[in-house]
């Protein structure tokens, strides 16, 4: 069996990979291009850990294959340019153990992307995917909320 | 301030050598370097002890020789041995420290980093300082007792003159160590690092990706493990079809690994392991395996079932773990208040499932480990490929959290022993499936508390009784009750002013591995005695708060030897941590004024409380809920610690305000059940974690104290639990004494 060529586009670079085209993004992303910021954390879409945007939008790396971001813009944690939601996150001292923040940090960027001011619902709505077993759930609030806020 | 960690130094061998190799005669506390000036004019930074070197640069190197995993420790520890060394933080590098036991105790857990190490890091700081100090005097050829080290230059009042650190530090360096008792510590008044909150060194790298954690190592050549384990304690694999496995692309070769005899120890389970250029085919090729498994001692394990038996052995006269007043063996009907409280087994579940890589070669191996244990790392490492330890070299990455679960090195032998097979490294990648269903649990519980009360309702008289699988039945056969050590967490140990006491303990058979999990088994019996307390203030009719003070009685030292009691205190002495009642009292008190500015409890709302001692810290927490139609929602947490002397205020906070979250989740949901031996659960859908939506507000407190440091990782967890059940008693008048909640209430 030969493996299809993939075209994949990361970060504004474009990348060929010799992969299935069923395999998820968070593999491709991490085992054959290097960019490990992207966590695994579930493999079943419930913790988050693995969110990238696709064309602007929050997705699930672990459950998002090759093909289907064919001709899609992908961003990760390493491309994510959101200065002043990370500098919120550095103001509250967010991570504990780090893990999971990338994944945090990648949908609540998605969140404030299409809503400036998010109300408290929405921020427990855009947020409810990213688990964080550490515990540093009120402090990802209080940070989206200085951004929004400021 | 700049970091980097062994995992991103693989480039600047020369600095890791210089610490973990070179000066191999030195002992801590020892007077002399075997440390060759070569190594400097290489490496350009010049060894002033273990744990600290300085470049020529004027940076100083600090290594922090215990495992991070969301506590702040590589912060903590280079904080303390910047304080007393003078080092300006700016000019800080943390090193991360290799499995070395020169370093002392590297096992991170038992909340132990800071108050086991805080005094030897001060000395380690202070005697670099001393010996800056020593060349700087040497080289103005005055006395030492005329200069003084600050803020990273030494200064000779007299002269007006300065040396920097970077220049004193080749000088420094070949004076002979001083004795670490004879070094002069700075007066807590001085300390510029020690009790600042200073933001944690790898914050830069976790918001832009590259922080490094064991899952994101990637070497040359690397090949990627999966494997199947055991779903049974104790079966192995019968027949394996694997032909359908191997014709996936990528796979490149399946592995039978052999299922240990006997006590479960650290060893790997055994099981299956698919080898693959890259973790997707892995995980693909491990679906299509076809695996017959042998029967097992452990197949009719029910933990419903065996939850029951629990239930009614707890009712049952058990073995006498501490008494004193009357002997207790029938107790009168009358004027008692009795209940019985269950906690089911739990796992740890941190976002980064264990992983680790090997890589094995002619001269050894070597390891990039999510660990929280390297030592024993290194040594399960090298009995399981016959070398000798210190051909085994184990690096620690950054843990996506540990909870106790990475301080079991299970995974790394795995990763060792595939790599010795294949001659490549090999990273092992545990799925979350493989976490949940093959971890070292938490075990299952049942306690049973009863009272004798006086006219007045209040408790004259407790008979205690705890059944649980022991930790110790993992590291030997036929261990049928829990070990002293595990009945000190939170069961013996709880300082009641009460006539008459009688613990016991029940026989309880592990039929699976159960290990330690963040606060151990300081999570049932805070949970059950915490909820005790408020069901016998119910019945007194006064606060719970005030039945507490009632049964802690007045501020006093605890001793319980006095009644022929040894109590192991966290492997403390106890004159240096007591178990003080006054410091119970304070924690009340802070939570009592906290509580007085807190919003009241409206309807269908209501307040809940409890407190506890662990690992040496006094912590108490209050829990606002309300529920409606069912719907339990938590509203409010305000958590007060007494953790003594503290390094990071900030760190402390967090893990406090995690802790609440931590206790949350296991009391609203946390559940690992077996059906036929097996886990029911497999991942977060069905073993559910407190998500954003349901957490409260916290509010935390941290009491002002220059007692000695204490735990500050786990001791915020135990008194969670019961806080919770006791606030929707108080909402509902409903009282839950079998956990998760979620069996019973929408959470």
């Amino acid at each position: 069996m030969t493996t299809p060529t993939q075209k994949l586009m990361v970060n504004g670079k474009d990348f060929t990979l010799d992969a299935d085209p069923n395999m998820p993004v968070l593999w491709a992303l991490r085992d054959i291009l290097g960019l490990t910021g992207t966590k695994f954390g579930c493999g079943a879409g419930l913790c988050g850990a693995c969110t990238i945007h696709v064309d602007g939008s929050p997705m699930r790396g672990c459950l998002t294959s090759l093909k289907q971001v064919q001709g899609k813009q992908v961003t990760t944690i390493e491309g994510l340019e959101a200065q002043k939601l990370k500098q919120a996150w550095l103001a509250h001292n967010v991570p504990q153990c780090g893990y999971c923040q990338a994944g945090q940090l990648m949908s609540a960027a998605a969140l404030l992307k299409t809503t400036a001011t998010p109300t408290d619902a929405q921020i427990d709505d855009a947020m409810s995917g990213n688990i964080c077993r550490c515990g540093t759930y009120p402090r990802i609030k209080a940070a989206i909320k200085s951004v929004s806020e400021a | 301030m700049t970091t980097f960690t062994a995992v991103e130094n693989i480039s600047r061998r020369n600095v890791l050598k210089l610490f973990g190799a070179v000066g191999g005669g030195l002992a801590l506390g020892g007077t002399s370097l075997a440390w060759s000036p070569m190594a400097l004019a290489q490496d350009k930074q010049a060894l002033m002890n273990l744990f600290v070197a300085i470049g020529e640069d004027n940076k100083v190197y600090l290594t922090c020789h215990r495992s991070e995993m969301g506590q702040g420790i590589r912060t903590g520890i280079p904080q303390v041995l910047a304080d007393e060394l003078e080092a300006d933080w700016d000019k800080v590098v943390v090193v991360q420290g290799l499995a070395d036991k020169r370093y002392g105790s590297q096992n991170t857990d038992g909340s132990r980093s800071i108050r086991k190490h805080y005094q030897r890091m001060r000395q380690m700081g202070a005697t670099a300082r001393t010996m800056l100090e020593q060349a700087a005097a040497q080289q103005w050829n005055v006395p030492v007792t005329e200069v003084y080290a600050k803020a990273h230059k030494v200064h000779h009042k007299a002269s007006d003159q300065s040396l920097s650190y970077g220049d004193l530090a080749l000088a420094a360096s070949k004076l002979a160590m001083p004795k670490l008792d004879s070094v002069t510590l700075k007066p807590e008044s001085e300390f510029v690092h020690i009790g600042k909150s200073h933001t944690i060194v790898d914050m830069d790298a976790m918001l832009s990706g590259k922080a490094k954690y064991g899952y994101d190592i990637k070497l040359d050549g690397m090949l990627y493990a999966s494997i199947t384990r055991p779903p049974v304690l104790g079966c192995d694999v019968v027949k394996l079809d694997d032909t359908k496995a191997r014709s996936i692309a990528g796979v490149v070769d399946i592995i039978t690994l052999p299922v240990p005899k006997g006590a479960p120890l650290f060893q790997p389970l055994g099981g299956v392991a698919v080898i693959a250029t890259n973790s997707w085919s892995a995980i693909e090729a491990r679906k299509a395996l076809a695996i017959t498994w042998s029967e097992s001692v452990n197949d009719s394990h029910d933990s419903d079932v065996y939850l029951k038996a629990l239930v009614e052995r707890v009712k049952q006269p058990g073995k006498v773990i501490r008494q004193f007043g009357e002997s207790v063996t029938d107790w009168p009907a009358d004027n008692t208040v009795n209940a019985v409280y269950t906690v089911p087994y739990l796992t740890h579940a941190m976002m980064e499932p264990p992983v680790a890589t090997a890589s094995v070669t002619a001269d050894g191996c070597e390891l990039w480990a999510s660990t929280q244990t390297p030592q024993s790392t290194q040594q399960n490492v090298a009995g399981a490929l016959g070398l000798r330890e210190e051909q085994v070299k184990v690096n620690v990455t950054l843990l996506g959290g540990g909870f106790g679960r990475k301080s079991k090195p299970d995974f790394s032998v795995e990763a060792a022993v595939l790599s010795q097979k294949l001659i490549k490294p090999v990273k092992v990648c545990w799925s979350r499936e493989d976490e949940i269903q093959n971890g070292y649990y938490h075990a299952i519980s049942a306690q049973m508390y009863q009272a004798k009360v006086d006219d007045n309702k209040l408790p004259t008289a407790l008979l205690a009784r705890t059944g649980f699988p022991a930790i110790s039945s993992t590291f030997a056969e036929g261990v049928e009750y829990p070990s002293d050590g595990e009945l000190d967490l939170g069961f013996s140990d709880v300082p009641l002013a009460l006539e008459h006491i009688q613990l016991e303990a029940v026989k309880a058979t592990a039929h699976t591995r159960i290990g330690w999990m963040r606060s151990v088994c300081n999570i049932q019996h805070a949970f059950g005695m915490g909820s005790f307390v408020d069901e016998l203030a119910v019945n007194a009719n006064i606060p719970c708060i005030d039945m507490w003070r009632q049964l802690l009685g007045k501020a006093r030292i605890e001793n319980f030897e006095n009644n022929g009691f040894k109590y192991g205190n966290y492997g403390e002495e106890l004159a240096d941590h007591p178990v003080d009642v006054g410091r119970f009292l304070n924690v009340l008190d802070t939570l009592e004024s906290a509580l007085a500015k807190a919003p009241k409890a409206g309807k269908n709302q209501g307040w809940g409380m409890s407190v506890h001692r662990s690992f040496v810290s006094y912590v108490a927490v209050a829990t606002l809920v309300e529920v409606v139609d069912n719907q339990l929602k938590v509203i409010k947490s305000i958590a007060v610690m007494d953790a003594g002397t503290v390094v990071n205020p900030d760190r402390v906070h967090s893990q406090l305000e995690g802790a609440v979250i931590f206790g949350l989740s296991l009391a609203m949901m946390g559940d690992i059940s077996f059906k036929n031996g097996k886990v029911v659960q497999s991942n977060f859908h069905d073993y559910p974690l407190l998500r954003l939506p349901q957490c409260p507000d916290i509010e935390t407190h941290i009491v002002a104290s220059t007692a000695k440091p204490a735990g500050v990782g786990e001791p915020g967890v135990p008194p969670v639990a019961p806080s919770l059940t006791n606030a929707i008693f108080a909402a509902t008048g409903k009282r839950y004494r079998d956990l998760p909640l979620n069996k019973v209430l929408s959470v």
